[in-house]
């Protein structure tokens, strides 16, 4: 295995594990704000592909088309919200992770009835060329335009959440709900605006998704959105930094164990490995910390 | 200023306030006392929104607020200073300050009311990049009394802030309790320290299993047998 295979392994990790990231910071900043898995994030990602993917067959070119994916997810993600869990805020937490289960089913199976079964083909919005870096190791056009997309979000995430009036009540509420109250933040609309970015984040992951693999179907969402939920919880589930690390070291380990000769069907069970192991050993995650109470 | 009339709350079947009547006039210090458990915090939480009087009514500057929602009520200027301090530990002392001023908008106001909050606890000013996990406990104290005064409170709802605190820390809060009302804000007060509470208040409530069982100007109640007997040790 020579130095340009490991330099192009990790390329390739980390332009799909950035992707994973982007899913994995709504998993986790639903979780900061009301401890829930959000189970059906992944299917709002799909949804984000196929606006994509009618924006890019209208004519649409990718920055368009994505903003537009993004808009249609954050308005879905704050539908789901009202519709599915504000009834249930006060409910015991195992109702709503059974409701989020339910309303994953009902989108994949809307996707299906409305969209038919068949993946598609993702037209070509973006020219694919090969940039050769040194040696043997080549980067992409669209490798480029996933990593792009993906610091330019954080930037703005990373912005809104610690310089903005909504991103200071959104780390309130989620630290202290009831404090939150007290300083007078509309803690409804915090949470709404919180699903609002994160289902943005799943819907730009799933057009740059469809780009670089260009096909979408209803349930494209599954694998990737429970991928995300691994990255979540191996950064530490709630915890925004976590989850770009956990998104970007899972896509590494897994193109890693891929790239072995023998080994590239292991990809996905060693996810989940990686998931059994941190719950095993560090439920908190990487940056997870134990809570201590301060009296 | 607050005028609180026959309100009963309930916590599921638990009937916490039996039809509690007070009142508070502006320019006042007034203290609520009692043993544990006996609905002081709970008063506090409806006043400030975060519980619902299934009847009765609570007036604030002669307009209802009760079954109002907690951010309406922080606006009108009725702020609610929790117990345990509840400082955002996560954020860092200036962004905890902001964040009592959320509701408002004016930016000079705002500037000015930090430059008073961090003259009045000088230790603030020092933190200000800090964590507020990081505090001691007395720091958080002040912290939360900061953060209150962000909102421009014209009555300050105060639950037990001598919680935990050394006895010199307790006579440093009380003072500046008095510096706050001395400057125009009006405070309501919940506490365990019921001296203490006594010493500074103009007028006492004594709260008893979700009933006001006794009320009367505070060096009145300092004084009754009864008083002594029941909160002051002796």
């Amino acid at each position: 295995m020579t130095f340009d295979y490991i330099v192009q392994q990790l390329i390739n990790g980390i332009s799909i594990g950035s992707i994973y990231a982007l899913i994995a910071l709504g998993y986790t900043m639903v979780y900061g704000i009301i401890k829930l898995i959000n189970f059906a994030h992944g299917d709002v990602f799909f949804v984000g592909a196929y606006t994509g993917y009618f924006a890019a067959k209208a004519g649409l070119g990718l920055i368009l088309s994505l903003v537009l994916a993004m808009v249609v997810c954050g308005v879905l993600g704050v539908i789901i919200e009202r519709l599915a869990y504000k009834p249930l805020r006060n409910a015991a937490r195992i109702v709503i992770l059974i409701t989020a289960i339910g309303v994953s089913f009902l989108l994949e199976n809307l996707g299906i009835t409305f969209l038919g079964p068949q993946a598609q083909g993702f037209p070509e919005i973006v020219k694919k060329t090969d940039f050769t870096l040194f040696g043997g190791v080549v980067i992409d056009s669209i490798q480029i335009i996933v990593l792009v997309v993906t610091v330019i979000l954080m930037a703005v995430l990373q912005y809104i959440v610690h310089r903005t009036k909504i991103g200071k009540a959104m780390r309130a509420v989620s630290y202290d709900m009831e404090a939150a109250r007290l300083m007078g933040i509309n803690v409804d609309s915090t949470i709404s605006a919180t699903f609002a970015i994160g289902s943005a984040l799943a819907g730009a992951a799933g057009v740059v998704f469809a780009v670089m693999y260009p096909s979408v179907d209803p349930l494209m969402g599954i694998i990737p959105g429970l991928k995300a939920f691994i990255a979540a919880v191996l950064g530490g589930i709630g915890i925004i930094p976590g989850a770009l690390v956990g998104g970007l070291l899972l896509g590494v380990v897994e193109t890693g164990v891929q790239s072995i000769p023998g080994m590239s069907l292991w990809r996905d069970g060693v996810a989940f490995g990686i998931l059994i192991l941190i719950l095993i050993f560090k439920p908190t995650g990487l940056f997870g910390k134990n809570v201590r109470e301060k009296v | 200023m607050l005028a609180v009339k026959d309100i009963n709350v309930f916590y599921g079947a638990i009937h916490a306030l039996k039809g509690v009547s007070l009142d508070v006039k502006e320019g006042e210090i007034v203290t609520m006392i009692g043993a544990n458990g006996a609905g002081k915090s709970t008063i506090l939480k409806t006043l400030s929104g975060l519980l619902k009087p299934q009847s009765g009514s609570i007036e604030f500057l002669d307009k209802p607020i009760h079954g109002k929602v907690a951010q309406d009520i922080v606006k009108r200027g009725l702020v609610h200073c929790p117990e345990g301090r509840r400082v955002f530990a996560n954020m860092s002392v200036e962004e905890n300050l902001e964040l009592g001023a959320f509701l408002r908008k004016d930016k000079k106001g705002i500037a000015d009311d930090m430059a008073s909050v961090y003259k009045r606890f000088p230790r603030m000013l020092e933190r200000s990049k800090q964590l507020a996990g990081t505090l001691s406990g007395g720091e958080q104290q002040m912290l939360a009394m900061g953060r209150a005064l962000m909102a421009r409170p014209k009555l300050l709802l105060l639950d037990e802030p001598s919680m935990g605190l050394a006895p010199l820390l307790v006579r440093e809060i009380f003072n500046i309790i008095q510096e706050i009302n001395q400057t125009g804000t009006t405070v309501l007060l919940v506490e365990q320290n019921a001296n203490m509470a006594l010493s500074i208040a103009h007028r006492a409530y004594v709260i008893e299993t979700g009933k006001i069982v006794l009320t009367g100007a505070a060096e009145e109640l300092a004084s009754s047998e009864e008083i002594k007997k029941a909160y002051l040790g002796g």
